[in-house]
């Protein structure tokens, strides 16, 4: 124990005495595998700041709580929606910047601590080689028989499922319980994570699964399978970003003004929809990516802020749970 | 003639001291943990329901796993036939398979498209639904009616086999050798292995999630992943540790209490001659026992191959590097594990205080998200807690596999003490020499074995390294998880395909190595 | 050389209790029927058994010693071999328990197995070997021992009898050679007559001093009598 503190101790001190600086930025999981938006970000940003950035990946929510201000970070990227409210509560981040309105969001953005850098919305994904009439309306979806199966995410321990709950939540209101009792008998399973449930339903177990909208782009873009689709409501859907902050007590607080800019650059936003997956939040859609403007898209965008998610989530989550555990 | 048995003379504190540093590490998390935590913390309706449901299916899985091992175990006790030495080994192999892999599998076969309901739908029948409580059963019987097996079997093994010429020379049929010779043993093995499996599933998450069908299948493990990672409420997790610790814990002694001590013989694993068990309809009936479990257990496996392969050209390069950085921290925690098993189960093998075995159970029904998260807690202050994340996870990953390595090792520790306890005493062996010289070379093949079985479920385990993991330290669970999670489904079986040879791999090394050198 | 004083020993049911001495150089023969108690008396010598009462060696009180600090080399009925080691290592670790050797404890290794008749035996295990080599191969560890008491709780029972006293006559060579006081249990009172000079008799858990053997055995006690069925 005592020689790897020591270890720590000197690869900390060899990082202090590197002469370019170092920016750390802490990220999402999934953010610097090879095929995720991470090095391409690294190397875009590196060229324009004689520095050095550093991505640390992790559970970012419980990290930053754990850490505290004992944080190493000097940018934190990939803060959801959902999290925002505990994430400003923590008082670790500084104002970023930059100009809101510059943002191409479907909703308006006035928050002036966290940045979108992408965003997506909450969708059933089909395959229309196995089902020939989706659903044209969420209505039309509860609605369908009951032999449609598809699978959802938990709401309790997954991003994507919490901001079903809320989308029902949003589209029905007083009504949701009965929503869900007429989804329920559709309902396979339910999954701790989009990637079990995204796994289910490309091998062929369930006919429909709760995804985004960007999701076929996956599909038509890198596998030119062009079958899988997204159920577009005229009810609405509901609305996600991911965003990034800058950390107060950052010593590198230049470099971190640098990088926030750099996010809204014309170069990191055309990064994002192959790297990433998900919609720019600061381009206009003419400069999307070939294709990228073809893909389908709900006219209608539903979106509780933090307050409003606040109030109403805990009680959707226990609607969602009390129904289905009928 | 009494023969008395003479205590080895290993220190007589290096047990006690191992036992009670697993002890602490969990303690020491727990009280990190509640002391960030903000009070006081209420369980709401779906807590309760989560643990009645919790408690409900591991009581069933257990139920069902041990009921099926019987006859399996009772086969594979008393016939011979040809790679029956490999079929053990293979129907070993859901146990130290990644759940999320074993799942895959699992529904190639039984799921709604799988080939069971293919095959259903050939003569007009629905397909299968396994969603519900039925799949959370299914696949903790796929993954634990192995362990089960072999528990028993090892049990069954432990009959002289004497006592089976007696119940030849005098004729007794089937159901007289079974009440008088087979009974006892199984009444003194089946609780043992009960209880284990029945905490393995306490602890269960993933499985119960995927095949549950909904949030009735919520269990108290998942309520400590939602208050850890989703809404970061310390109080609740740790109160949740703890009644999980606490159900867990009852159990464990419940079983102990239950269980008389196991004999100091040591089953070898060879079939006995039988002369109960020579009708034709009793060896049809035990080849049909053999042969649903291999179908049962193999077909899976064989689908994640056979699905993995086409994967296996598309898998970026991160993923060997991260197989390579898994099969180090596997390395890693089996070490941890070896120098924590030999002591405590000699320790063990010679102490009359029953609780002493429930203490490495704890291991096992302590929430890894709640060891990981404590160790975060007490590490921070003094350094970055990312630095030590392989050796968390190593150090979890040990704790994990103990209570199992201790249930192998302490009846060759106890032959061990018989046999060569008066002669060590007599040469006045003691200490390191008495464990160089004789009691590892006289338990090498179950160490082997216990070793094997850490360094497989230790790289199958997705595990605390999530909370901690930088890009470059990413385990191969972990990676197969970014590749799930970024739509390459296929790269992602390739990936389960590498992780379930590499599991397979070490163990087999480790096994090997043991039964190379064993003597008889 | 032996001295026992107030031995008691109770286990469960049973119960023994003994005072005797015996002379440096006996070689005493201890016969009784099955279950009198023979090998928990010489278990409780060799400090495998807690006892109460005294028990000097030499001259010295070891009765609160550890089994390998009492002066003591003891043969049991089985189990006098690791049959993980060669038979060189298992004589060796008569010398070290370590088996880290110097090349002079080499040598008298080498020289204790030829002495017994295994010279060309040395690299071999105890499973290669026959019974009568194993008890060969176990009396070559009591001859590097040197300790001035042995103790034989029928070590070569499962032996046939020309070969069993063969091993007896062996025994009572490396006795001398080492000079060495022996204890040996036996059923056989030919064995007695054989390789001992002196008996003790144990019946029911009562221990008689040892007397001559020639005594005892043409004027045997009632006792005695019954159980050789004389």
């Amino acid at each position: 124990m005592k020689y790897l503190m020591t270890t720590a101790a000197v690869l900390a001190a060899s990082v202090a005495w590197a002469e370019t600086p170092v920016l750390t930025v802490y990220a999402g999981d999934y953010f610097t595998s090879e095929w995720g938006p991470g090095p391409k970000i690294e190397a875009g940003f590196e060229e324009i700041c004689e520095c050095d950035l550093e991505f640390s990946t992790g559970d970012l929510m419980p990290r930053l709580l754990l850490e505290g201000a004992r944080t190493k970070a000097d940018v934190v990227i990939g803060l959801t929606t959902d999290v925002t409210a505990k994430a400003r509560a923590t008082e670790l981040f500084a104002p970023h910047g930059q100009d809101n309105s510059a943002l191409t969001l479907p909703i308006v953005w006035d928050d002036e601590i966290f940045l979108p850098f992408n965003y997506g919305h909450t969708a059933f994904i089909y395959d229309e080689t196995r089902i020939e009439t989706p659903p044209a309306s969420f209505a039309d979806l509860l609605a369908m028989d009951d032999d449609i199966k598809i699978v959802i995410q938990d709401p309790r321990t997954s991003i994507s499922g919490l901001a079903l709950v809320l989308w029902v939540q949003a589209v029905y209101g007083d009504k949701a319980a009965d929503a869900w009792a007429q989804l329920s008998p559709k309902i396979l399973t339910v999954t701790k994570d989009w990637s079990a449930s995204y796994g289910l339903f490309t091998d062929g177990e369930a006919d429909m699964v709760l995804s985004y909208t960007t999701s076929p782009a996956y599909h038509m873009f890198a596998e030119e399978d062009f079958t899988k689709k997204a159920a577009i409501f005229p009810e609405g859907h509901y609305f996600m970003a991911e965003t990034v902050g800058k950390v107060a007590a950052t010593d590198q607080p230049e470099l971190a003004d640098a990088f926030m800019a750099y996010v809204m650059s014309t170069d990191f936003q055309t990064l994002i929809p192959t790297a990433n997956w998900s919609l720019p939040s600061a381009l206009p859609e003419d400069q999307w990516p070939e294709g990228w403007a073809q893909l389908p898209l709900p006219e209608k965008v539903l979106f509780y802020s933090e307050t409003e998610a606040a109030e109403v989530q805990a009680q959707a989550i226990e609607t969602w749970r009390a129904t289905l555990s009928q | 003639m009494a023969r008395h048995t003479q205590p080895i003379k290993t220190s007589t504190l290096t047990g006690p001291i191992a036992a009670g540093s697993v002890f602490f590490l969990i303690l020491a998390a727990l009280a990190a943990v509640a002391s960030k935590a903000q009070w006081p913390v209420t369980f709401g309706v779906a807590d309760w329901a989560a643990l009645r449901f919790t408690v409900w299916q591991s009581f069933l899985s257990a139920l069902v796993s041990v009921v099926f091992a019987i006859p399996v175990a009772r086969a594979l006790a008393r016939r011979r036939f040809v790679g029956r030495g490999l079929l053990v080994t293979l129907l070993g192999a859901p146990f130290i398979l990644p759940v999320i892999v074993a799942v895959m599998g699992l529904l190639v076969v039984f799921g709604r498209s799988g080939w069971v309901s293919q095959g259903l739908g050939l003569f007009g029948l629905p397909p299968l639904s396994i969603y519900g409580l039925n799949g959370v059963v299914l696949a903790h019987v796929f993954f634990n009616l192995p362990l089960a097996t072999r528990l028993i079997l090892q049990g069954w093994q432990a009959i002289p086999a004497e006592q089976f010429r007696l119940a030849g020379q005098l004729g007794l049929p089937p159901v007289v050798v079974f009440r008088t010779l087979e009974w006892p043993v199984l009444r003194q093995v089946v609780p043992g292995a009960f209880a284990l499996i029945f905490v393995i599933c306490l602890t269960s998450f993933a499985v119960a999630l995927t095949l549950g069908g909904g949030p009735r299948a919520t269990t108290i493990e998942l309520a400590i992943y939602q208050a850890f990672r989703f809404e970061f409420d310390l109080g609740r997790a740790a109160m949740l540790s703890l009644l999980q610790l606490v159900v867990a814990g009852s159990a464990a002694v419940a079983a102990l209490w239950m269980l008389p001590p196991i004999a100091a013989q040591m089953g070898r694993d060879r079939p006995v001659q039988r002369w109960d068990a020579r009708g034709a309809g009793l060896r049809a009936l035990d080849t049909m026992w053999i042969g649903l479990a291999a179908t049962f257990l193999l077909v899976p496996l064989g689908a994640i191959a056979a699905s993995g392969l086409a994967g296996l050209g598309q898998m970026p390069s991160q993923v060997w590097s991260a197989a390579w950085t898994s099969a180090w921290v596997a390395a890693l925690s089996t070490v941890v594990l070896v120098a924590l098993a030999l002591p405590i189960s000699m320790w063990l093998a010679q102490t009359r205080w029953g609780g002493a075995e429930a203490l490495t159970l704890v291991g096992l029904a302590a929430s890894p998200l709640m060891i990981g998260t404590g160790w975060f807690i007490l590490i921070n202050p003094f350094a970055a807690p990312t630095q030590f994340a392989l050796i968390v996870t190593a150090l979890v990953n040990a704790m994990m596999s103990l209570p199992f390595a201790v249930r192998i090792l302490m009846p060759a520790m106890r032959q061990v003490i018989a046999e060569y306890g008066r002669l060590s005493a007599s040469l006045g062996l003691s200490g390191l020499a008495l464990w160089r010289i004789v009691v590892l070379p006289r338990v090498r093949a179950p160490l082997g074995f216990a070793a094997g079985l850490a360094a497989a479920l230790s790289v199958g385990d997705l595990g605390v390294v999530a909370l901690f993991a930088d890009g470059d330290r990413a385990t191969l669970p972990l990676q197969m998880y970014r590749l799930m999670g970024s739509y390459r489904t296929d790269a992602a079986a390739g990936a389960a395909l590498l992780l379930l040879t590499l599991a397979l791999g070490m163990f087999w090394a480790c096994d090997a190595w043991g039964r190379r050198h064993a003597e008889g | 050389m032996l001295k026992v004083e107030g031995l008691k020993i109770s286990l469960g049911g049973f119960a023994l209790q003994a005072s005797f001495e015996v002379d440096a150089g006996q070689r005493v023969a201890v016969i009784g029927p099955s279950g009198a108690g023979k090998s928990t008396l010489l278990g409780a010598i060799g400090g495998y058994i807690p006892s109460e009462g005294r028990i000097d060696v030499g001259g010295k009180d070891v009765s609160n010693a550890a089994p390998d600090q009492r002066g003591i080399a003891m043969l049991f009925q089985d189990g006098n071999l690791f049959p993980h080691l060669t038979l060189a290592q298992n004589v060796g670790l008569g010398l070290r328990p370590s088996l880290r050797l110097t090349d002079g404890e080499r040598a008298r290794v080498s020289e204790a197995l030829d002495q017994v008749g295994l010279a060309a035996f040395e690299a071999r295990k105890p499973g290669d070997v026959s019974g009568g080599q194993q008890s060969r191969a176990a009396l070559a560890r009591v001859l590097v021992q040197g300790k001035p008491l042995l103790l034989l709780d029928e070590p070569f029972a499962a032996l046939g009898p020309a070969l069993r006293g063969e091993m007896l006559d062996l025994t009572s060579t490396v006795a001398r050679d080492t000079g060495a006081t022996v204890l040996m249990i036996t059923h056989a009172p030919e064995d007695a007559e054989r390789a001992a000079d002196h008996v003790i008799f144990v019946d029911e858990g009562r221990v008689e001093p040892p007397q001559p053997v020639s005594e005892i055995m043409s004027n045997p006690p009632p006792a005695l009598r019954a159980y050789l069925g004389r």
